[in-house]
């Protein structure tokens, strides 16, 4: 067990290593001079070259890779060029956003699929079936930003019951804040647990011919029993692996999505650093998202050895 | 996780006959069908010429001269989706050629050599997943510039470990059966075992996967092109008139249903079409029916 | 009274018609046995007992147990006898078992779900029934994975699950067919302790008339869904008055026949083994540690003359596949030299085996899995080919593929169809097309008629003796099977634990063991002769 996880750690950090190296060799190659984009353009090259200096632009790649790194682990991510704040504090204030939007989303999508999957699987071939996985197909195929301007247009400005877009801040109320938070949550979550859904079904009903559900049945468990005894445990290990994928297409999907809606998360926030070249942002933003979507993995992981007692013993 | 592969054994007018069976197949088949030759046909033919704005008719609804109304400026949606349609299709298309031939060999090498070959190719894997799609995109289009190439560029680099990963999956489950070990018996180096024996074996496996990542590609394309870092106005592509119809959306809602509706279309085909795919061929999902 | 009493039974599932007016009944404390080759609708007809049929199966007939008509109950009312009143037992024990449960879960289960006892008195009761199949507490604590046991041992578990409730009767769908001869005869007395001290009915299904011999009172024969012949197990084997009875207890017995052994004479040897060891590395139990290696072959040494046929018997995993690898150089030995035709092929290249390749070829075990489905016979017979030195031409090519056939009894026009429209059989024979093309001195077959049935099984041993005696190909049998042993090679090898313990003359090994492997071999390989004879004795 404790190999296992070890492995797994040393993996995670390998990756999350490596990780780092690209974001700062991409951003390295970014074309655009930080300096120059703080001074404007009528700075003089004297000018731009002392600031350069002062931000330590000019010091071997080595060096500023290991001084970023040395400040992504001290929480100290440097100033923002555009914003003129510490970064750490832009992060802070936009992850109130997208780490609720996130994880209700992670939430709802869960929520809505698992039992749907187990629904379908247990009546395959009927009605209830044919209905629940005709409307998951449909779900995969829905694009999400476009299922959030129906849901604007049905919910926002034709039943008016949600605002179209905008945050009003957590200081305007909790319900204030969750309310606007709900139709991007639902344009999230919908079309991930369709595929969810999907992937609960089909692994359910792999599962439901394997051998040892026939051994369950013939000690007299009703079917139902053994669905939920037997199958759903066995079934769970690729439902795990899709959900530890969907967080980082949720991560991701969030970017559009706040654009949609005109959230002021961390998705928007990294969509315009890189247009406007404010790369000490971009690389923070990016190395967090990375190391969020690598931490998750390493739950999978792990979550695979509690479910699964074949891995916990071996290697 | 080990992956069951299931040879099906059959010649191709059975499997043929089998498909025209399966509605599944043949819905996702019309729909594609249908989709590529409104591609193809927007070459030579549209209702309207979606390069000249005519301002006059600008943001009118659907009606028998205009059957999905017209954008802000004035421009034919159903001639815009036409068009956009090639856009979509290339796009995708070419970023599951770029995924399929660069991943699928990666794969297949892997499961080859295993070992310290495999597990080097596997922790690379293991980096581009730890980057959401999306947002390595963004990086990419960031970098190069805005545009559909480097849209195809973004979409076909993320194809790749996906390809790696089916492909290296379902050659694993085929090399260690017994046939495998009489071709190495008869001499076989593992390149001509790969080419040979494992790659014919694993083509449906990459077939499906295929369908599913052009349907994936669809949808990236459109979110790509939604936040304007995809093919360039005047080109129309689906998610920039989608962005376009968002702010118009109160006066002009088929700005937006149309366009949506068809990338809905083009991707519900493309994973029927899949699906269909491996029913026919999957002996395991036969037997459940 | 009968306790299961099946009248007229029949079964199609969508159109294909299964099972086709069987009549078989099952007396208290009686054993029948149900025996037939593949296809002929014995486990489906276990399965009609349980009710856990396909769904789209359709039965009618009759089938009463225990005054219960099954065909009619109702899916509450089949809850209730299985696992209670009918317990079953299958025929592969690594995979009846649910990986993410514990073997005491799994046996306490139905108690509770039946018996509604408390989570406590269910466990006593699973561990006392693991105790009496054989897995005691000290070793087997209800808190073992299934993952941490062997076959033997899982069936084991399979077997207490089945007998917890002590039902009325037991099905038994070829418990044993999936284990070696040794655990086979362990199973099978386990059974039979069970079957005797509760008066449980068991149906045994099996396509091997020599353990359905030993175990049955009464058999009923099975072929395409009929039955064939029922009644006395004695009387039926010993008069043979059915002629599918007489087809099925020949092949079993058969003997190909073959000239007696080779002249050797003085010939260099054509493969020499000395002081092979093969180790894999134990699994890892901490980051920095691992477990001591696995030592699969241990110091083996054997040689082989032309034209000889040796048998390399065992018990399952004590190394002769992996000695057998090693000697087609498709697995490297850890240590110790292999040599064939004179020549060090061990640590060659690929390209330096080529010589060396052309003339040892392999026929495997499984004749579904040893053809790459996507290719047609003449490629897949033709693929030796690729060793000859000229390549060949198509046409050349076609030539070799057709004579190839011919040889093994095939039709040369087969060479264009798929290997899936074949039979085992033939696929077998195609197998052994593919080993003969290139004229090979040596052919490594590994349990290469284990998955046939018994009448097929007869014509491809008479295969294999006829080419030996016309092509002079010296076999190497890869078996756990005695008969076939007996059957068709000159001498045998006796492994045990990756070590050969015995070797001889295969008649004077097999009727006098010395070594306590070979022994324990010996006395569980199933044999008609014997337990007919033993039958009549104690019937008297």
């Amino acid at each position: 067990m404790t190999a296992y996880l070890l492995k797994r750690l040393a993996i995670s950090l390998a990756t999350l290593l490596l990780a780092s190296m690209v974001v700062f060799a991409v951003l390295e190659i970014l074309p655009g001079d930080p300096a120059r984009l703080m001074l404007g353009m009528n700075a003089s090259a004297d000018q731009v070259e002392l600031l350069r200096n002062q931000m330590g632009l000019n010091a071997p790649m080595v060096w500023r890779y290991l001084h970023w790194v040395g400040g992504l682990l001290s929480l100290d991510f440097g100033r923002s060029y555009t914003y003129s704040v510490p970064v750490i504090d832009l992060v802070r204030e936009r992850l109130a956003v997208s780490l609720p939007l996130a994880l209700i989303a992670l939430a709802l999508s869960t929520i809505i699929a698992i039992p749907v999957g187990l629904f379908s699987a247990s009546r395959r071939g009927r009605a209830g079936d044919t209905i629940s996985m005709g409307a998951a197909q449909l779900g995969v195929a829905v694009p999400n930003f476009w299922f959030a301007l129906m849901l604007i247009y049905v919910f926002a400005v034709w039943l008016r019951l949600v605002p179209a877009g905008g945050f009003p801040g957590w200081g305007a109320g909790a319900w204030q804040a969750l309310k606007s938070l709900l139709l991007p949550a639902v344009a999230l979550a919908l079309p991930q647990a369709a595929i969810l859904a999907r992937v609960t079904r089909s692994a359910l009903i792999e599962v439901l011919n394997e051998d040892y559900i026939r051994t369950a049945r013939a000690k007299g468990l009703p079917y139902r029993t053994v669905l939920w005894r037997h199958a759903l445990r066995n079934a769970m290990i690729p439902v795990l692996t899709i959900l530890g994928l969907q967080f980082a297409f949720l991560l991701a999907g969030t970017i559009i999505i706040e654009n949609v809606f005109y959230l002021p998360g961390l998705g928007r926030l990294v969509f315009q650093a890189i247009t406007q070249r404010d790369l000490i942002v971009v690389e923070s933003v990016v190395m967090l998202l990375v190391a969020a979507v690598i931490a998750v993995n390493l739950v999978v992981d792990l979550s695979y050895a509690v479910v699964d007692p074949r891995l916990r013993s071996r290697q | 996780m080990t992956l069951h592969v299931d040879i099906p054994e059959e010649t191709f007018s059975s499997i043929l006959a089998k498909a025209f069976r399966n509605t599944a197949f043949v819905t996702g088949f019309v729909i594609t069908l249908l989709i590529l030759a409104m591609a193809v046909v927007s070459y030579i033919w549209t209702p309207y010429d979606v390069t000249k704005l005519v301002i006059a008719d600008k943001t009118q609804g659907p009606s028998l001269a205009h059957w999905f109304g017209t954008d802000h400026f004035g421009r034919d949606i159903l001639s815009m989706i036409m068009v956009g349609a090639r856009n979509s299709i290339a796009v995708a298309l070419v970023a599951v050629g770029i995924g399929m031939g660069v991943g699928v060999p990666l794969g297949a090498f892997a499961a080859a050599r295993s070992g310290l070959v495999d597990e080097a190719l596997m922790r690379i894997n293991d980096l581009v997943f730890a980057f959401p799609a999306l947002l390595s995109a963004i990086m990419i289009t960031a970098i190069f510039g805005p545009g559909a190439v480097n849209a195809i560029l973004a979409i076909g680099i993320f194809n790749i470990p996906v390809f790696a990963r089916v492909a290296r999956a379902g050659a694993m489950a085929i090399w260690p059966r017994e046939f495998i070990l009489a071709a190495r018996a008869a001499g076989k180096s593992s390149t001509q075992i790969s080419i040979e024996h494992v790659l014919p074996n694993i083509a449906t496996l990459l077939l499906v996967q295929g369908t599913i990542q052009f349907a994936l590609g669809i949808l990236a394309e459109a979110g790509l092109s939604y936040l304007g870092l995809g093919a360039q106005p005047p080109m129309p592509s689906w998610g920039r008139m989608l962005f376009d119809a968002q702010t118009r959306m109160v006066v002009a809602p088929w700005m937006a249903i149309f366009p949506g509706m068809a990338i809905v279309i083009t991707v519900l085909g493309l994973n029927l079409l899949g699906d269909g795919i491996a029913d026919i061929l999957d002996p395991k999902s036969r037997r459940q029916r | 009274m009968s306790l299961l009493e099946i009248e007229n039974l029949s079964l199609a599932i969508g159109d294909t018609p299964i099972l086709k007016g069987i009549e078989l009944s099952v007396a208290p404390g009686e054993v029948l046995g149900l025996v037939g080759e593949s296809g002929s609708g014995k486990s489906m007809t276990a399965l009609t007992l349980m009710q856990l049929l396909p769904h789209a199966a359709r039965a009618t007939g009759r089938v009463a147990f225990d005054g219960i008509d099954i065909l009619a109950a109702t899916e509450d009312q089949m809850c209730a006898l299985r696992g209670y009143d009918i317990g079953m037992v299958f025929q592969e024990p690594m995979t009846a078992l649910n990986p993410v449960k514990t073997i005491g879960e799994q046996v306490a289960e139905g108690i509770r779900w039946h018996t509604k006892a408390t989570r406590a008195a269910a466990e006593e009761r699973a561990r006392q029934m693991l105790d009496r199949v054989g897995l005691p507490q000290a070793k087997f604590p209800l808190s073992r994975y299934p993952h941490e046991l062997s076959g033997g041992q899982r069936q084991r578990v399979v077997i207490a699950i089945a007998c917890a409730l002590k039902p009325k009767l037991l099905i038994a769908d070829e418990p044993t067919t999936a284990l070696d001869v040794v655990l086979q005869a362990q199973i099978l007395d386990l059974l039979r302790d069970l079957v005797a001290e509760s008066r449980m009915g068991l149906l045994l299904i099996s396509h091997d008339l020599a353990v359905v011999t030993e175990m049955a009172d009464r058999i009923t024969i099975l072929r395409r869904g009929e039955v064939m012949e029922a009644g006395d197990t004695v009387r039926t084997l010993s008069e043979q008055l059915h002629p599918y009875t007489r087809q099925l207890a020949q092949a079993s017995m058969h003997v190909p026949a073959r000239a007696k052994v080779h002249a050797v004479g003085s010939a260099k040897p054509l493969l020499e083994v000395e002081g092979v060891t093969r180790d894999y590395p134990g699994r890892r139990t901490s980051l920095f540690q691992r477990a001591p290696a696995i030592r699969a072959v241990d110091d083996v040494s054997l040689s082989m003359a032309p034209g000889q046929s040796v048998a390399l018997v065992g018990r399952s995993g004590c190394g002769k596949s992996t000695l057998a690898r090693m000697i087609l150089a498709l697995d490297r030995p850890s240590s110790g030299t292999i040599r064939f035709r004179g020549e060090t092929i061990t640590g060659k290249s690929e390209a330096e085996l080529k010589p060396a390749r052309r003339d040892m070829q392999v026929v495997f075990q499984d004749p579904y899995g040893s053809f790459d489905p996507r290719q047609k016979v003449e490629r897949l017979v033709a693929e030796p080919l690729h060793l000859l030195e000229k390549k060949p031409t198509r046409a050349d090519c076609r030539e070799m593929v057709a004579h190839a056939l011919h040889e093994v009894g095939l039709d040369p026009r087969d060479m264009d169809k798929y290997p899936h429209e074949f039979s085992g059989g033939q696929r077998q024979r195609l197998s052994i097309a593919r080993a003969i093309i290139t004229r090979p001195k040596l052919v490594v077959a590994d349990e290469p008629v284990s998955a046939l049935d018994v009448s097929i099984r007869a014509q491809i041993l008479d295969l294999f003796a006829e080419l030996n005696q016309k092509l002079g190909i010296a076999y190497l049998f890869i078996t756990h099977d005695l008969t076939v042993a007996r059957a068709i090679t000159d001498e045998v090898l006796v492994m045990h634990d990756g070590k050969i313990v015995e070797r001889g003359k295969t008649n004077e090994v097999l009727d006098h063991p010395q070594s306590e492997a070979a022994k324990a071999l010996v006395n569980a390989a199933p044999d008609l002769h014997r337990a007919i004879a033993r039958k009549i004795q104690e019937q008297g």
